[in-house]
């Protein structure tokens, strides 16, 4: 079932007198669902991502703006006629009722026409446990179940009724990181296998790159970026959605572009140019509010933890301050009066753990408290520092200065 | 090192208890343990402290006592009508609370005033309402005859108008109490299994049976176990509505006839009114344990 949502707008009025002011939840929400795909809303809590999937399920009404599920209008709908199934963060399952009984809930419910047969009834039942992998499971109370069961069994219920679509709020966030893993992949195979399409809200970035067909970044209730996880991780189009994706996260420098030069404190770190013409000059300083390319001015610089690479003649010269050593990678900490955070990390690839020993060994870098990088121009990012809007270029590798 | 101390730790725990020990024995267990001492001492006498001989005669003659019977009568008829009665119709008002948003701290105020309102105080209300006086027949007489009925003494007339009051007043009394709970027990119920069951598009009614009242039903057992309790301990109500000659007016309770029995007018009979209290202990027992039983298979405590 295709989802479409139209221009939509939630608004909370405020309350009482310290909180007067209107909260907007979320904000002018327009994006297209293809049917069957797997969408994962992303964001830091309170970003109105929770909202958007009430907002779907028909729990709350939007301010403004629409909703379609396929050619219907859904958005004057109440819940139980939307044809939703809603998985909650906390589950949910009724505590007083067996697995079974979860599970039989929502058909029970069915009146009329749709009314079914006890024994439709259990084969549904059984069907969707089936699906779920919880059939010895489906005498025992919610209360006897791991969190990872009560997940399953959760899904289950929301899925008995064949729903047109299946949202998931936090699914992972009460699982333990071994579960979370297993579980993430679970619903990736259910929601293959039944074909529904299926929006999960999260807050944690890798969760939802790793099975998303799609992602939503959110931030203050408005959409910042839609698009497949790698494309957006590899072409944020801003700050924020820089710094939220990307474990470690992205490390931001106070930089400046001067003369085709990107300066990170006193250090040129690239030659810069104008997207599209790389390799070649572009032209001379466009005032700073029409420029297109990189102009001269100051600007933000991401540069993601793989985009370091380690070299004795490097441009960008750090303060040493230790080796992570975190199974397949190593990750140098390091420090730059530049930098935003107190941290720099730089994940090295084992290709370079040679370089790495050579830090310790005694033959190494001259200065052993400083350490130097040159920059993958592919993993660095600009920013304007007012809007934290993406700023195109084209860069080559500076080369080291020589030490 | 826990375990190497543990004898001693035990004496200063111990030396720790004595002081709430002392006073538990001293007002509790010794009494409980001395009532049931007397009720089997036959012809004790208060004044010269002593008696015939141990036996059952004391429950022999209680049991005959008609007075008795009627008290156990009156008592039984109060329990098994007001507690019901009571704690369906404060289920039903916690819910009407709990489901309208405007005013319902002000209507929550009034449902608890009778719990902080004294006992004798409503005693007299109830008189207004109720009583036949020389100058007027109550208010409720008075509502009756304009609808055209006759008017009935509810304090000093027929058997079953008197019982009505009582009922009436022991309902009105414990309701506040139960709306409390209730309130607070609807309020904890989690609101997404509401949601939950909005999704599923569960009928109003069947969310109620099947999920609200599970939910609450820990405390709704609670509330009968000790409404059970509370109404055979029924006194001091009585006495507020019907005065402290309750056997003439036929509507002593239990405890009130071990009353009478130690320093009423026809009291000065220890023995008499233990084997009563022993008995009405009994009975509570027996109905606290059905309860029980009963509750283990239709309680879900989450």
């Amino acid at each position: 079932m295709e989802i479409v949502l139209q221009n939509l707008t939630k608004k909370f009025p405020g309350r009482g007198r310290k909180n007067h002011q209107e909260v907007i939840a979320v904000s002018d929400f327009s994006f297209k669902i293809p049917d069957g795909m797997l969408i994962g809303l992303l964001g830091p809590s309170g970003c109105g991502k929770s909202t958007t999937l009430n907002l779907i399920s028909g729990l709350q009404k939007p301010t403004s703006g629409k909703i379609f599920f396929g050619a219907d209008d859904v958005t004057d709908l109440q819940p139980e006629n939307r044809g939703i199934g809603l998985v909650f963060q906390n589950y949910a399952l009724y505590p007083h009722l067996t697995v079974r009984q979860n599970i039989l809930f929502p058909l029970e419910n069915l009146k009329g026409k749709d009314k079914l047969s006890k024994q439709v009834m259990m084969e549904k039942a059984q069907e969707a446990a089936k699906l779920v992998q919880i059939e010895e499971l489906m005498d025992r109370k919610p209360g006897e179940l791991s969190g990872g069961q009560q997940q399953r069994v959760a899904i289950a219920r929301a899925l008995v009724k064949m729903p047109r679509v299946l949202l998931l709020d936090e699914p992972l966030s009460n699982l333990d990181a071994r579960l979370r893993l297993q579980t993430r992949e679970e619903i990736r195979r259910i929601q293959r296998e039944t074909g529904i399409t299926t929006i999960f809200v999260t807050h944690d970035q890798e969760e939802a790159m790793s099975i998303s067909d799609m992602i939503v970044v959110m931030n203050a209730g408005v959409v910042q970026q839609i698009g497949k996880p790698q494309e957006v991780y590899d072409n944020p189009e801003n700050l924020f959605v820089a710094k939220f994706l990307g474990t470690p996260p992205i490390n931001v420098f106070e930089g400046r572009i001067e003369g085709h030069k990107l300066y990170i404190g006193a250090d040129a770190v690239l030659d810069i140019f104008a997207p599209g013409k790389s390799g070649e000059a572009s032209e001379t300083d466009v005032a700073p509010d029409k420029r297109k390319g990189p102009g001269n001015g100051e600007v933000y610089v991401g540069v993601r933890p793989e985009g370091f690479s380690l070299e004795e003649t490097g441009p960008l010269c750090c303060v040493f301050g230790g080796v992570e050593v975190m199974g397949r990678d190593i990750t140098v900490i390091s420090a730059h009066s530049a930098c935003q955070s107190p941290k720099i990390r730089a994940i090295i690839s084992a290709d370079y753990r040679k370089g790495i020993e050579r830090l310790y060994s005694a033959d190494g870098f001259a200065d052993k408290s400083h350490i130097r990088f040159s920059l993958l121009p592919e993993k660095v990012f600009l920013f304007d520092k007012m809007t934290g809007k993406r700023i195109a270029f084209a860069a080559s590798m500076e080369k080291g200065k020589g030490n | 090192m826990g375990g190497k101390k543990s004898g001693h730790g035990g004496a200063k725990a111990w030396l720790y208890l004595l002081p709430a020990l002392l006073f538990l024995g001293a007002f509790m267990v010794y009494p409980l343990f001395d009532v049931f001492v007397y009720s089997f001492e036959e012809g004790y006498h208060s004044a010269s402290q002593t008696y015939f001989g141990i036996g059952a005669y004391n429950y022999s003659y209680v049991l005959h006592d008609t007075y008795f019977l009627q008290a156990v009568k009156n008592t039984l008829i109060l329990v098994v009508i007001t507690v019901p009665l009571s704690t369906g119709i404060a289920l039903l008002i916690s819910v009407g609370l709990s489901s309208i948003t405007p005013l319902r701290n002000l209507f929550q105020t009034i449902y608890f005033l009778p719990y902080v309102t004294n006992t004798l105080a409503v005693g007299l209300v109830f008189m207004v309402l109720f009583k036949k006086t020389a100058y007027s027949d109550g208010l409720i007489n008075l509502i009756l005859t304009w609808f055209g009925g006759t008017a009935v003494d509810f304090i000093d007339g027929p058997y079953w108008a008197k019982m009505f009051v009582l009922c009436f007043y022991t309902i009105w009394v414990v309701m506040p109490f139960k709306i409390l709970i209730l309130t607070s027990a609807l309020a904890s119920v989690n609101q997404q299994y509401y949601n939950a069951a909005r999704v599923d598009g569960t009928s109003r009614f069947r969310t109620f049976t099947r999920i609200t009242l599970p939910m609450i039903s820990p405390m709704i057992f609670y509330l009968i176990i000790t409404g059970f309790i509370g109404a055979f301990k029924a006194y001091s109500d009585v006495v507020a509505l019907f005065g402290t000659n309750l056997n003439a007016a036929g509507m002593n309770t239990i405890v009130g006839y071990v009353y009478d029995m130690l320093y009423g007018d026809s009291g000065g009979y220890p023995s008499y009114a233990s084997a009563a209290a022993i008995i009405l202990f009994f009975i509570v027992l027996t109905i606290t344990c059905v309860n029980l039983i009963f509750s283990k298979k239709n309680i879900h405590y989450t």
